[in-house]
Order: structure tokens, then sequence, then C-alpha cells
């Protein structure tokens, strides 16, 4: 089976051509660089993706906050929803954990501003 | 009067990084005048990540992108006021400011920096009918009260124009719990990077209607829906065509507009292609010693190109107050020719320019298989092919010194289309 694909790994967007079998790629075509290769590797068989949303912060004030890493792209909701489950104390800088293991994925998730 | 070498007006992006060039070229007596409460300007919005691939070889959040350059200017000693608003400039570079710390006050700079950004076409500029009623926004303006305030404004939306902010949205109302019925565009491509098509709507299974418009709004007090129909080649509506969505949110994402009204007020010539400063190959504009870069020059789609040419920017604002000197050469027209849209620069002093001189602009359609001609005369100066140029991409190309010798007349960018 071919699967025509459009890398989101980089602004340029390229567009791929995969060779799958068996929900696995066999071949990529149409990418520039590497990072290319391991996205249609990824997108065909178990697809991620990196997740920002804002957490509550104490007092109503938004926390921005991100998946350290991606993230099973079928997770994203659950994700989103633990998120907004807890509430964040503050100050918290850029790179503060603010959640371990968001969802079952095994991934923190972590703040994106610096919020007093 | 308050005195400064340097005055950098607008404390986001390009302000920031224009204002660390110059510092780091022992430009000392400089500051950053910025209207909102911290620096980073619409980065501090864009919690998104795909920010800083090329500035720091990794992918980051508006946010934290913008955290790197204001740790910069923490580290660097590099002074800014906050919430003061620039009222007005004049030719002489006498800047009239209001604060609340300072209340109202005119500073003379040696030389400026223009680096306002952009705000968006509100729905007054597009002429669509219907009432007012509440529930229209900009796109952008949903953006800030979603991620800055924490406030959702609605749960059943359509979206107006496929601009990147506009995408970025389409995900971030669906995050929050929002149904997002569709994305309307009028032209028959997206304006959008294609990574966001692709996990902004692909992934949530928003639909994107290419050559679409809004051609009514319902409701009086509070947006009901909208009637959307598709449109003909000449952007017209075919009548019999149109379709009802109900909603109470209509976000408006129709293309960006350089914040100029300060550059007018001092007397900068604008480009009419651009609605930003027209301006020679080292970004100053027709006032000597008024500089401009970033969004309130020309509209970007990455804040990477941003950070890169208002560096340029502060550094030949650095050489002007070092030096103060005016090219003594000519300078040559830059046009655009078939396919692009604008050039930025619009002239370029050839025989005195730098090393590298970088053209950037736009396409006016999507090109396969094109090539990117610059020609002066019959002079071929520069060749570069391309798989594909769409409009949503900005093009930046670099032409060497040595090409630029003895050219005399206008320099024309123009795209080669391929053979049938």
């Amino acid at each position: 089976m071919t699967r025509e694909l459009t890398c989101i790994g980089c602004p340029m967007g390229c567009e791929l051509t995969v060779e799958v079998e068996n929900g696995e790629a066999v071949s990529v075509s149409g990418n520039t660089c590497k990072v290319g290769e391991n996205y249609a590797k990824t997108e065909v068989s178990a697809p991620v993706r990196t997740v920002t949303t804002t957490a509550h912060g104490e007092g109503g004030i938004p926390v921005p906050v991100k998946t350290a890493q991606n993230i099973p792209k079928d997770k994203i909701f659950e994700v989103v929803k633990e998120i907004k489950s807890i509430r964040v104390k503050l100050p918290v800088s850029v790179g503060t954990v603010i959640l371990t293991d968001a969802a079952g994925t095994g991934v923190d998730i972590v703040a994106t501003k610096n919020v007093e | 009067m308050r005195e400064f070498d340097l005055v950098i007006i607008g404390g986001g992006p390009a302000g920031m990084a224009a204002a660390l060039a110059a510092k780091l070229e022992d430009i000392d007596n400089l500051i950053i005048f910025e209207r909102g409460d911290e620096l980073g300007g619409i980065l501090n919005q864009c919690i998104h990540n795909g920010f800083g691939l090329h500035t720091f070889g990794e992918e980051l959040t508006g946010p934290e992108y913008a955290e790197r350059y204001i740790e910069q200017m923490i580290l660097n000693n590099i002074p800014y006021e906050l919430g003061t608003m620039v009222l007005g400039m004049n030719e002489n570079k006498e800047i009239s400011i209001i604060s609340r710390e300072r209340g109202a006050e005119t500073v003379k700079a040696r030389a400026v920096i223009l680096a306002m950004g952009c705000r968006e076409r509100p729905r007054g500029a597009l002429g669509i009918a219907g009432f007012r009623p509440q529930g229209i926004y900009t796109a952008g303006t949903a953006q800030k009260l979603v991620n800055c305030m924490g406030v959702v404004p609605g749960r059943e939306v359509v979206i107006l124009g496929s601009g990147d902010i506009g995408l970025i949205m389409a995900r971030r109302m669906t995050l929050e719990g929002a149904k997002v019925r569709a994305v309307v565009e009028l032209m028959p491509y997206s304006s959008g990077l294609k990574r966001n098509i692709v996990q902004c709507l692909d992934d949530y299974g928003i639909p994107l209607m290419l050559s679409h418009t809004v051609v009514d709004i319902k409701g009086k007090e509070k947006l009901e829906g909208v009637w959307v129909a598709a449109v003909d080649e000449r952007n017209t509506p075919i009548p019999g065509t149109e379709e009802y969505f109900p909603c109470d949110t209509l976000l408006l994402s129709c293309g960006l507009i350089p914040e100029n009204e300060l550059s007018k007020s001092a007397g900068v010539e604008l480009s009419p292609l651009t609605n930003g400063p027209s301006v020679d190959e080292s970004l100053q504009t027709g006032i000597a010693g008024v500089f401009a870069c970033g969004n309130v020059l020309h509209v970007h789609d990455l804040v990477d190109f941003v950070s890169e040419e208002a560096r340029r920017a502060g550094l030949n604002a650095a050489d002007y107050i070092k030096c103060g000197t005016t090219p003594e050469c000519e300078p040559v027209e830059v046009r655009p020719g078939n396919g692009v849209r604008y050039t930025v620069p619009s002239r370029i002093y050839c025989e005195c320019a730098e090393d590298k001189v970088h053209i950037r602009f736009r396409v006016t359609g999507v090109f396969k298989g094109a090539a990117i001609v610059v020609k002066s005369g019959g002079r071929e100066l520069f060749r570069k092919r391309g798989r594909i140029f769409v409009p949503s991409e900005m093009q930046d190309i670099i032409i060497t010194r040595d090409k630029l010798g003895g050219v005399d007349s206008p320099i024309e960018v123009s795209v080669e289309e391929a053979l049938k």
C-alpha cells in the first residue's frame, strides 16, 4: 500500500510517499532530510504529536504547557483532560514539571513560560 | 529631554533581536519601548510549538522562544520600558511616549528601529453582510482570550480564512472542547503552512473548504450561524451553493497588516505592496537612521526569519550610529516581476552593499518545478530552481556582492515557470 503524507517536522512541509507493508514503512521518498524519513515511519505505524495547551494556575492564571516529548496521537484528548484536572502552584518557570506520566504515556508535562 | 543613541519601538521578537545585535556592537545608550506588560510581544500568546528550528536548532513554543531572548536582554543589561506607548515620531527622530510611571514625555534618538509588528485584518475590512452580533473575533484575539486570559469564547466555531493563526486556533479551540465545524478559505489554496493543515485540521477531522467564503451572518445580538458559499475563479459567490453552519463563534484569519501609523507620522515612505516601509538592503527606510524589521516591514511566516532580519537591522543601526555614513553610490530599484508579489528591499546600493544581500519576497500563486530568477537589464544575477513555491512561504535569497558590481538598471525578481 502507498500512502501520501505531508511531513510536519519543519515548516517546509515535504510531500512524502511511503510504501507500507503490514503497518510498517518499507520505503520513504520525497523527504529532504532524515526528519522526514523518521516522521513517515512513525506516522504509518504509531503516529505521535507534541501537545501544547494551558493548565489552570492558581488564581485563574493560565499556565502554558507542553508534553516534554511526543505522545501517541490517540492519547491527545486524555492528556489534555488530565492537564485540565490539576491546579498548578505558582510560580513556575520554563521547564518546571507540572504533571508526571500524563495519562499513562510516561511523558511529563512542563511549563513553557515563567509565570508568577 | 532624554537622548538615546538607539530607540527600538516594540519589544517583540524583532525588537529584542535588533537590540541584542546593536548592544553586542557596543551601542550602550539604547532602549526598547514596549506597550505591553512584558517583553515577547505576540509570542506570549503563541503557546504552540514550531518556533526556533533555525535560530536554536530545536523546536520551541512561542513563550519559550521569547524567554531565550528575554534572558539575553537581562544578561546584556539591555534597558527596556514596559507599559510604554509610543504616540508619535517626527523626521528629526523625536519620539513622544506615554507611560504610567513617567507620564507624557518626548525623547530624542540618533537612530530608530521600527519593530511594531502587525495586526489582523478586522471584520470591517472584509465586507461581510449581516448584523454585528457578539461572537465574531479575529483569530488572534481568540488566541489571547484562550491562552493568556483563560477564557474560551465559544462552543461551536467556524473559521474564515486559513492563515496560520486560524489553523492553530482550529486545533486550540478543539482541545478546549469546542466543535470547529469548518475552516473556510476564499482562495483555491491555503495561506497557512502545510504542516499546520496536517496537524491542526486533518488530525481532528476539521474540513478545509477551499474556494468558499462566508456570505451572510445570522444573529442580531448573538451570532447564530453563518452562510457559506462556493466562489468562482473571480472569487464571486456562486448562487445556489449556499450552506448554513450553525455556530456561536466566527473567527477571522484573513491576513495581517503591518502596523505603520508611527512610520507614517514620521514621514517614512511606505510600500503599497507590503504596507510596510520601503527600505534598502540595510533595512534603512527613506529617513536616514530609521530602520525597520520584522512584521512591521513585511509579514513573516517564521519568527526565526524575523530574528535574523532584526539582527541585521540592529547591526546596520549600530554602523549608522558609529559612522553616520550614507552610501555614496546611487541606489538601484528592486521590483517584483512575473509571479512575485513584492520584494524587500525595494532598492539596493549595489556599489556599496555588504558581502551578502538578502532579497525576501512572496510568490503570487503555487508554482511547481519553477525557478527564481533575478535579472538586471539583460544580466542574470541569480537563479534557483525549486520543487514548489507557494504564497504561504516567504522566500529568502542571498545575492553575493561580486554579482552586484556595475549593476545600474532596475533589478527584477521573477518566477520562471516550468515548460508545460
